[in-house]
């Protein structure tokens, strides 16, 4: 909302400079986005009036002319300009002046002659015809304004003035307007208030001879209110209207046009005319759209209705779209003799949907959606009779309808000085409270505060307490320490959990990243789903930004993998990465099912199978999940088959980890040496084992036995070492692998596996005796159970 | 025969004293006192004295042996000090080449910020409570007093899961401040950050997925000035303790009174600069205390209880603190900008 402060001077006068005014404002709740002085581009220019006028010796079409403007001596201006004559009041930029846009003037020789400033046309000086429609749009702007030679061009305009750009909040549809911005002024600033109601001397006829207004649907359309004027004189406004439609940001069309627009500056009520020779049989009925009806409103285009649409119809046809904009067979053109003002409230709601669902967000719908006053309808229309008769513009008939389908109730509570002291921490006197109140338009009685009807946001007592404590200053709010119990606050182990996976990758060198909750669903064909993959039902947003961000992932893979192509593209030759990261998958109820996945994502030179694998066990092991087990998972499509194992603790599935299939780090542009992992944090939650319990160390020494078979090669590391570990009983403590080798001098088809085997007693010092038992019962095993031999 | 042996122990002192290494000293010993040493030479001949000498000269004899033995000992230990320093000095290394580093992974800047917050507020007693990030319209926004007119609801500005908008992308994490409401009684005191989503393109200050941390206090005699008292508290921790805050009063549909809270621009101290576009002042966050109408949505006394709560952007308090200037970094993670942090 756009304030001038000029317009605001009629309402109140606030005595302080326009910065102390913007910053008293946004401290009581009317945010300034910014001010800016109109005309502030404008530096140097002044009246001047054209005493002589020569033709240029050197030119076919300029003149070279004498210009009194105000300077003690006569300066010498050449124009090519062919609309001025001698004696006319013209604009002028003397040397070292700026222009809007910073466009610099000086002295200088135009084709020989000397030209000490320049004439200016509107647009030089950032005006337009409609400001001041007598002007010319390509030639000088000869001025018609009351001024003499050296006044300064902003003065005779009327710039100058300062508009202040307010941030109104959606609960403060009254402020958008300079009636309700003035009252905020005037309590903000305790400044006097001074708002006239509008007063009409009619004389025209009745208006009930000609017109009837019908309400079909009162929810809809609570009250329409209606005058009429006859012998309307389409004109120009008059320059101070103008100016402030201007300052508003609004264009200048008309009179009547323009009335309008100012009524809804002033009142914050909008207002539509009407051609009363287009409405049938001198009828307003406010109903509900027919099914099949069009109408063509004022901006050209066609518009289908649908019944949930309210609209302004006369005896026959739909004329305007309530709320939202007129129609064009019922508009204001030169021939207009009669015309209805139309000052109606209508549901916010409704107006909203059907603002939305025809893509039509006006000015006037955006401040019906917002829900406005009831009772403003009235002095609404009444002002603009007034003006009406103020810019002679017609004959205003005698007589309002005012057709009311709801009668609101004033809200009435009491005031409760303490209870609002209690809330806000304060102990603001209760006469400020009621002065403020009574500043507002509050009504207040034995305690009872009664609430303005424009003030549909105050219900309770909170609301009294906001309304007090803005005005009070929020700043002067001490700030304390709250009190009260005192709370056990924390971590939830889930919370612990999830803060300790994250040290833990961390100290292996993996960085947390984090992505986008939703992905492309092109990226189930990236990562090579199968087509009847469950994890192909996502969760879709029905409107998103793009197909790129349009579904929710139901996987990590994706993200891991654009995160990892991202620092590939960038040139950064490796890297390792983990995201916790939430995936969405279909659920029995109306939500999702939410749960964390830990990504990891490792490229670069080093990595491998192995070193990934290896940092997952570390994790686990951090995490004291046991009975980890690695199985073999060769159906898998987004990973390489020969190199990809899912990750289990007992029977519990905890994810998957390997190379990303050639295919997939293709489609991601990818090296082929791509690792990632993915582990249900909720499993890990479910699995890990609670506080360990302290184990006594060794007191006698370990014998540590290497040993060799051969074995076929479809055997693997993995039955080897179940099978060694249940043949050693309770004296085999540990067994490392540390070693494959096939070739010269195993048989083809066969590979030799090494171990090392620590073997322990807890009783005694071991003998070599006994240990060899051990070492001799666990080649036995393998030679019966897996057919592999000592080397 | 004592000559001798005298003589004989001030060559052998000497050449001890002499040898230039452990080899030549063993040889020393070798020479004088081993089996076929000097020492035995002259103690052989032994018999050939009076048994009035042989205790003096086999008392001298034994005299030398110690001497000498002590002074290879000696010689030793000096020959083992100028070894052991030689080596040191030649495993001298260059200190100033650099070390070889574990490498170490490092939190998300964004992580970082949180989790200093959760620690603030753990510290004062606050749990941490989460909620589901496809929410119902009743949590996210009924419940929430925001009514049906508000833009927020419209499809241009929030992210829509089913047709029929009961289900959507929760774009505040607002509602787990009801779900909590819902199944605890007060005193209650949680923080619930995460992501939160609202329809805007992706530019350097907007991203359509964001992150959020929302607070929120319920009990007998909360006030506006707690507010103010503990928002002054986060900002001082993560600002410094010179943070100068401000209160303006605002408008959101689930609190009353409400406020936005400006820091006073870190750059210029309030005169105004480029950072705070001239104004002097940075939003940092909104606030209010708990609407009446939300507290009674949940079964909770208005006049029994009251309450506030604030929602903070986590991305805005990043940016601010480590000076980012465009929010697609945050979301792009090349390691080179993960790195910093």
């Amino acid at each position: 909302m756009k304030l001038s402060r000029e317009w605001l001077g009629e309402y109140t006068h606030i005595p302080v400079s326009d910065k102390e005014y913007c910053d008293g404002m946004t401290m009581s709740g009317s945010k300034v986005e910014g001010w800016e002085i109109t005309g502030s581009g404008i530096c140097g220019v002044v009246v001047g009036r054209v005493e002589s006028m020569a033709r240029h010796e050197n030119s076919d079409h300029m003149w070279v002319c004498q210009v009194d403007a105000g300077q003690g001596q006569r300066l010498q201006i050449v124009t090519g300009a062919q609309n001025v004559r001698p004696g006319d009041l013209v604009p002028v930029a003397l040397d070292g002046s700026t222009l809007p846009g910073g466009v610099q003037i000086h002295t200088g020789r135009l084709r020989g002659e000397l030209s000490q400033g320049m004439l200016c046309s509107l647009k030089e000086l950032g005006l337009e015809q409609r400001d001041f429609p007598y002007a010319i749009e390509d030639g000088i702007f000869v001025l018609q304004e009351p001024c003499a030679p050296g006044d300064d061009i902003r003065t005779v305009c009327g710039l100058g003035d300062t508009v202040v750009d307010f941030e109104i909040t959606n609960n403060r549809p009254d402020c958008l307007s300079v009636r309700g911005l003035a009252r905020e002024s005037a309590a903000t600033f305790r400044t006097a208030l001074s708002l006239p109601e509008p007063s009409v001397r009619g004389g025209g006829g009745e208006i009930r001879d000609m017109l009837s207004v019908e309400i079909r649907d009162p929810e809809l359309c609570p009250r329409y209110t209606a005058r009429m004027v006859k012998n309307i004189r389409i004109q120009p406004s008059p320059a101070w209207m103008r100016r402030r439609l201007r300052a508003s940001g609004v264009r200048p069309i008309n009179n009547i046009v323009d009335i309008t627009n100012y009524v809804m500056l002033e009142y914050g009520q909008p207002m539509h005319a009407f051609d009363y020779a287009c409405l049938g049989q001198g009828k307003i009925v406010v109903r509900r759209a027919q099914e099949g009806e069009t109408l063509q409103t004022l901006d050209g285009g066609l518009r289908a209705l649908t019944p949930g649409m309210l609209v302004i119809a006369d005896g026959d046809k739909p004329v305007g779209l309530a709320g939202v904009m007129g129609g064009a067979n019922s508009e204001i053109t030169e021939n207009t003799a009669t015309i209805v003002f139309e000052s109606a409230n209508f549901s916010g709601p409704s107006i909203r949907r059907t603002a939305i669902a025809l893509g039509m967000r006006t000015d006037a719908s955006g401040r019906f959606e917002k829900g406005l006053d009831p009772q403003g309808t009235v002095p609404a229309v009444d002002r603009a009779c007034q003006l009406v008769e103020l810019l002679g513009a017609g004959d205003v008939l005698d007589g309002i309808i005012d057709v009311v389908g709801i009668h609101p109730q004033a809200v009435q509570l009491p005031l409760e000085p303490e209870r609002i002291n209690a809330l806000l921490g304060t102990d603001i006197p209760q006469p400020f409270m009621e002065q403020t109140l009574a500043s507002l338009g509050f009504g207040l009685e034995d305690g009872m505060i009664t609430v303005p009807s424009w003030r549909g946001d105050c219900a309770r007592c909170a609301d009294i307490a906001e309304e007090i404590a803005r005005f009070w200053g929020y700043d002067r709010i001490v700030p304390t320490q709250m009190k009260g119990d005192t709370a056990m606050g924390g971590y939830t182990p889930r919370q612990l959990f999830l803060r300790q996976l994250g040290e833990t990758c961390r100290a292996m060198g993996f960085y947390e990243v984090m992505t986008y909750s939703f992905v492309s669903p092109s990226s189930w064909d990236r990562i090579g789903l199968a087509p009847d993959s469950p994890l192909r039902r996502a969760i879709g947003i029905l409107n998103p930004l793009g197909e790129d961000t349009s579904v929710m992932r139901t996987t990590s893979l994706p993200s891991i993998l654009g995160v990892l192509a991202t620092n590939l593209s960038h040139r950064n030759l490796a890297g390792r990465f983990y995201e916790l990261a939430t995936v969405y998958r279909e659920s029995d109820g109306p939500l999702a099912d939410e749960r964390p996945v830990l990504t990891l994502g490792a490229y670069g030179e080093g990595e491998d199978f192995f070193r990934l694998k290896g940092c997952l066990e570390a994790l686990l092991r951090a995490v004291r999940v046991k009975d980890v087990r690695f199985q073999a998972e060769r159906e898998d499509p987004s990973w390489h088959p020969g190199r990809c194992a899912a990750v289990y603790a007992g029977p519990v599935r905890l994810g998957i980890l390997g190379q990303i299939h050639p295919r997939v780090c293709g489609q991601y542009g990818l090296d082929r040496n791509t690792l990632c992992a993915l582990l249900d944090v909720n499993s890990l939650l479910d699995v890990r084992s609670g506080d360990p319990s302290y184990e006594p160390l060794p007191r006698f020494p370990a014998i540590v036995r290497d040993i060799a078979v051969v074995c076929r090669q479809d055997v693997s590391v993995g039955q080897l070492t179940d099978c060694i570990r249940s043949a050693g009983g309770s004296t085999l403590r540990d067994v490392r692998f540390f070693d494959v080798y096939t070739g010269a001098g195993i048989p083809q088809g066969k590979k030799s596996v090494a171990f090392s085997l620590t073997l322990r007693s807890d009783d005694a010092t071991l003998t070599d005796e006994h240990a060899e038992e051990t070492v001799q019962a666990i080649l036995a095993a393998l030679r019966d159970r897996l057919d592999a031999v000592i080397r | 025969m004592k000559e001798m042996l005298q003589a004989m122990r001030d060559a052998a002192l000497a050449a001890i004293r002499q040898a230039g290494d452990m080899e030549a000293l063993e040889a020393l010993r070798v020479r004088y006192l081993g089996k076929k040493g000097e020492l035995t030479a002259v103690l052989k001949q032994m018999g050939r004295l009076s048994a009035q000498e042989r205790p003096v000269i086999g008392q001298l004899a034994n005299q030398i042996r110690a001497q000498v033995e002590a002074e290879l000992d000696s010689r030793r230990a000096a020959l083992a000090d100028a070894l052991l320093e030689a080596r040191l000095k030649e495993e001298a290394l260059d200190v100033t080449i650099p070390g070889q580093a574990p490498a170490l992974g490092k939190k998300h800047v964004i992580t970082t910020v949180l989790d200093e917050v959760t620690d603030i507020f753990v510290g004062m007693g606050f749990t941490i409570e989460d909620g589901p990030e496809i929410e119902l319209t009743t949590y996210d926004f009924d419940r929430l007093n925001i009514p049906e007119n508000h833009t927020v609801r419209e499809w241009t500005d929030t992210f829509y899961i089913s047709r029929d908008e009961k289900v959507h992308l929760r774009c505040q994490t607002s509602p787990v401040q009801v779900r909590v409401m819902d199944k605890t009684r007060p005193p209650i005191r949680i923080l619930s950050p995460g992501r939160v989503y609202r329809k805007d393109e992706i530019d350097a200050t907007h991203s359509p997925m964001f992150h959020q941390i929302e607070g929120l206090v319920v009990d007998r005699g909360i006030t506006m000035g707690d507010l103010k008292g503990i928002l002054n508290t986060l900002m001082q921790k993560l600002y410094g303790p010179d943070t100068v805050t401000r209160f303006r009063p605002h408008h959101f549909p689930f609190t009353e009174p409400s406020c936005e809270m400006d820091v006073q621009c870190f750059e210029c101290r309030g005169k105004g600069c480029r950072v705070c576009k001239g104004e002097g002042w940075i939003e940092i966050l909104g606030a209010g205390m708990v609407h009446p109408w939300v507290l009674e949505m949940s079964g909770i006394d208005p006049a029994e209880y009251s309450g506030f709560a604030f929602g903070v952007g986590l991305e805005r308090l990043v940016m601010r603190r480590f000076n980012i200037s465009d929010m697609r970094l945050l979301y792009e993670n090349d390691v080179r900008f993960l790195d910093q942090f």
